[in-house]
């Protein structure tokens, strides 16, 4: 379901905000209204009032709905207003904290909490553009997140967190198939590119650099390279045309046999569920376990559509709220972000009928009444239990994911 | 006070275009103002050059943004010379408020959901007629050639330049010059294309231009009809210009550049066109040929017209069924239920962006209206045209390509410690309404008789007492109009909204791009019905208002 766009070439990106950043005016290093979310009582006397300007991807109508539910809470339990702006490709808040700093405005920013991971994350924190010193770990929710089964709430794209963004939901790659059209789906990437011989057209995916789309390209990658471990590492420029060469052999072979021949791809993830609800492709995949149960639930699916993983794994990460350094309302930031950490949210955001987005907590480690929010949860027609979802394969450093879309571009987007 | 009017909208205009491009100039180069000066370096244009695909981008934009524009151009010429004074014309005419009221992005998403091998058309033809249970694999949306979009493009530029048309045509004199034509034995066509066309021409050629630059650099029909592998120019530097990586802002910049150099380009190669074609025409005139295939370009204008209109029309309708739309699977030719749940759901958060809309459209369109009578009254008062000297200036807006300005805006606006602001907002978006205001009014003012100026000073009215009760009563339904479009214009934008508002205003027009990034077709069926519901309104009250309102002045109507 999370939506984000790349960055490419991050290291030089960073270096020349760097570089602008030192250049430009200093006004104070850190602003010194930075709430401390250890002195938790303060950071609700602070927050009290304040609106909340929560930049979120705004394409999917259940997370709206949801977000305006927090808020709705937000303004109950503490004061403090919400108000969600739907981007509609995150990238863009991010060149929004650029222009602020590079316009001198070091408080007062526009952007009061940011929905964010991978690159993104890995942008503003390089540049040091993340309200610091880090504030995640230190909220009164934190202790209920599962560090231990989900490593994946402490690395970001094999970037460490420090604390500077707060877990908000786990995503794991599934497939959807509709059992009406496809009894027995493939699961494995050999199995696919079969069944497209026999069936021609009835598979895409959504074009890199769309951020589902490098997800595939990645899940490939993570199957058909030599020498997994590399993938942990920055790419290095002088191997990376062979370490990807079975990659490209695989999709050479695979574009004549999808949809539309490969010559024109669906624009993102739901694009794609589109072409899957219209019966143009067989199979499609998404990011959140229950979001073809959520879709069904919305009658954007129909009812047959069940998922599956490959034999193997399937990429999964985690995505994140972070706060830009130059927040207006730091404070009611911080209440949001951890009342979004809470089990009540938690578990609603869970519940497919309102979202289906996998929580980031440690279910053991909840009260009864709390278990009792998550036990009482119907998962899905079409969602697999936690046990079927096999094993993650982890997200590969994120200078993979900016070559591969640029090898990709090169390669198949502009003849 | 008056006499500063044509100052004061040439800044209110200008000012910002100018500033917005020297912050778009010196990134390209590798100037940053907030360094105090870096070294003059082409690195960015380096970069841009090795872009993959970049030549295809750039051919694309002009090949789709030429090829619409000329499209549309002939289609709207002949159309008039074949049917002008019939009731197919007037037919036309009346549909043009709703048409013109269209948002390109409504307009775009309706014709995709259209003609797509899923799409409306489709369903109706399966399987009965198609054999097909399930969507043909054909691509027709998105093909790299970019027919889709030069056809989207045509169909939305057709009721723009005939509104441009028929502004033109009462100083032109059609109908007697179509008399006398005829008095000679010339044919319809053949007769209004020697006649009337040469005095229409000049006086459209600037909204033409608009169009060329508006088509070579669109964004929003291209994402949703055009190619993507690779994608037209405009495209791909819009998402350079997005992206977190600071670094690639000095390629974008440096692709606001090449994109302007394109839209520029290619309003050159139209005025080497007009040449050759004004050389043609001058001695086919001579020629004395009283006949031009009429029969056959007759039939053939009217047909493609009524099928892009037709088409237009259609989408919307296809818009309004996704939006009330229970499940809807292939092929069934029309949802399996209707449901009112989209718009119960979502009617109460579009409310607040359509109060949003009208804050900032209101007082645009009344400022803009303002300055653009005070310039014309100003004109007139001191009996100078000042068309031919600065009317291209005024066009300066429309001809620059958004994207090569907004950036650089968007970061003056925030040293200026302005942005967020609604003010910021509406100042982005007088930039775009002033030109249209003006292009809708000024020729309609012209066209008063000043006769009757004369008669009011002669009587001893003053200077404003002759404007307030002679002359702009008289134009009481171009004003109407002009007002009406100045509002269409401001709630379809959409970057300028989204860049200058930092995303805290919320527009129906920002709301529906937003929401079609997740592709939900209800959603974008019910956004695209709302995008153009205001507008259209503004076109029903501008047929309303001045006729109720000047009721007991109905029989002075110049010309009507």
């Amino acid at each position: 379901m999370f939506h984000s766009r790349h960055c490419s070439r991050p290291i030089a990106g960073a270096a020349l905000a760097a570089s602008l950043l030192l250049a430009a005016p200093f006004t104070g290093a850190q602003a010194a209204d930075a709430p401390d979310p250890a002195d938790w009582p303060a950071v609700l006397d602070a927050a009290q009032g304040q609106t909340v300007y929560f930049h979120a991807w705004g394409g999917e109508p259940r997370i709206n709905s949801y977000i305006a539910w927090a808020g709705e809470r937000l303004k109950e339990l503490h004061g403090v207003s919400v108000e969600q702006v739907k981007v509609d490709d995150t990238a863009n808040v991010v060149a929004r904290v650029v222009a602020e700093k590079a316009a001198g405005q070091d408080t007062g920013g526009a952007v009061d909490l940011v929905w964010i991971n991978g690159e993104n994350f890995v942008s503003l924190k390089k540049a040091g553009l993340l309200m610091t010193p880090g504030w995640a770990t230190k909220l009164p929710n934190w202790d209920l997140v599962d560090t231990t089964d989900k490593p994946a709430v402490l690395t970001d794209f094999t970037e460490p967190t420090d604390g500077l963004e707060s877990p908000w939901g786990m995503a794991k790659l599934v497939f959807m198939h509709d059992t009406a059209t496809l009894t027995h789906a493939p699961t494995t990437l050999a199995a696919l590119a079969e069944y497209l011989k026999a069936h021609p057209g009835r598979f895409t995916y959504p074009q890199p650099p769309n951020f589902h789309g490098s997800t595939f390209l990645k899940q490939v990658l993570a199957t058909t390279i030599a020498d997994k471990t590399k993938l942990t590492k920055p790419v290095d420029p002088a191997s990376f045309e062979s370490d990807v060469a079975p990659l490209f052999a695989w999709l050479d072979a695979l574009h004549p046999t999808m949809w539309r021949q490969g010559r024109a791809f669906p624009q993102n993830q739901p694009a794609m569920r589109q072409l899957l609800a219209d019966g143009e492709i067989d199979i499609a995949f998404t990011f959140n376990p229950a979001g073809a149960s959520a879709a069904i639930a919305a009658g954007e699916l129909p009812d047959t559509v069940r998922t599956f993983v490959l034999d193997g794994g399937t990429i999964g990460n985690a995505h994140f709220l972070a706060i830009p350094y130059n927040a207006n309302a730091k404070a009611g930031a911080l209440v949001l972000a951890n009342f979004l950490l809470s089990a009540e949210a938690q578990a609603r955001k869970q519940d497919p009928t309102i979202w289906g987005d996998p929580t980031v907590l440690a279910i053991d480690a909840l009260s009864d009444a709390d278990k009792a929010r998550f036990a009482a949860l119907d998962l899905g027609i079409a969602t697999l239990a936690p046990q079927q979802l096999g094993p993650v394969i982890d997200e590969p450093h994120a200078s993979w994911m900016t070559a591969l879309e640029r090898a990709w571009t090169a390669r198949y987007a502009s003849q | 006070m008056i006499r500063l009017a044509p100052a004061a909208t040439l800044v209110l205009m200008l000012a910002p275009v100018a500033a917005g491009l020297a912050g778009t100039l010196l990134p390209a180069f590798g100037l940053v103002p907030a360094l105090g000066g870096e070294t003059l370096s082409l690195e960015a244009f380096r970069r841009l050059a090795a872009q993959p695909g970049l030549g295809t981008s750039v051919l694309l934009s002009m090949g789709t943004g030429l090829a619409a524009t000329l499209g549309a151009f002939m289609l709207t010429i002949l159309f008039t010379a074949a049917f002008e004074g019939t009731y197919i014309f007037r037919a036309l005419r009346a549909l043009l408020s709703p048409l013109m009221s269209v948002p390109h992005a409504a307009a775009a998403f309706g014709l995709a959901f259209l003609i797509m091998p899923s799409g409306f058309a489709m369903r109706l033809l399966s399987p009965w007629a198609s054999g097909a249970t399930r969507p043909p694999d054909v691509l027709i949306v998105g093909d790299p050639a970019g027919i889709a979009m030069t056809f989207g493009l045509m169909a939305k530029e057709i009721p723009f330049l005939f509104l441009m048309v028929l502004a033109a045509l009462p100083q032109a004199d059609p109908a007697r010059a179509r008399r006398v034509a005829a008095s000679f034995g010339y044919a319809p066509v053949a007769g209004w294309l020697k006649t009337v066309l040469p005095r229409v021409y000049p006086q459209i050629r600037l909204p033409v231009f608009a169009v060329i630059a508006y088509a070579t650099s669109v964004v929003d029909v291209a994402l949703i009809l055009g190619p993507t592998t690779p994608p037209p120019l405009a495209v791909r530097l819009t998402g350079w210009m997005n992206d977190a990586d600071l670094s690639l802002r000095f390629m974008a910049s440096a692709g606001a550049l090449l994109q302007l150099g394109v839209s520029l380009a290619a309003i050159a190669l139209w005025i080497v066109g007009e040449r050759v074609l004004a050389w043609l025409g001058l001695r086919w005139i001579a020629s004395g040929g009283r006949r031009a295939a009429d029969r056959s370009l007759a039939a053939l204008s009217g047909v493609l017209m009524s099928v892009l209109t037709g088409a237009l029309l259609l989408g919307l309708l296809v818009l309004a069924l996704w939006s009330l739309a229970g499940p809807w699977r292939f092929p069934d030719a029309l949802p399996a239920s209707f449901t009112l749940a989209t718009w119960q759901h979502h009617l109460a958060a579009a409310g607040a962006t359509i109060g949003t809309t009208l804050v900032i459209g209101l007082p645009v369109v009344a400022i803009a209206v303002t300055l653009a009578l005070a310039c014309l009254e100003n004109e007139t008062r001191r009996s100078r045209v000042l068309r031919h000297r600065s009317l291209p200036l005024v066009y300066l807006p429309l001809i620059v390509p958004q994207i090569a300005f907004l950036f650089g805006l968007q970061i003056l606006f925030l040293m200026a410690g302005l942005h967020d602001t609604l003010v910021a907002v509406a100042l982005a978006h007088m930039v775009f309404v002033i030109p249209y205001v003006l292009l809708a009014l000024s020729d309609p003012w012209r066209a008063i008789d000043p006769r009757y100026g004369h008669v009011a000073s002669a009587l001893g009215a003053s200077p404003g007492r002759t404007f307030w009760r002679v002359r702009l009563p008289l134009a009481r339904r171009a004003v109407a109009t002009a007002a009406a479009l100045g509002f269409a214009v401001s709630v379809a934008q959409y970057l300028p909204t989204l860049l200058i508002g930092g995303g805290r205003t919320a527009t129906v027009t920002t709301e529906a791009v937003a929401l079609a990034s997740g592709g939900n077709r209800r959603l974008v069926g019910l956004y695209a019905l709302l995008q153009m519901a205001l507008p259209f309104a503004a076109f029903a009250l501008a047929a309303v208002i001045p006729a109720v309102t000047f009721r007991h002045r109905r029989e002075q109507e110049p010309g009507a």
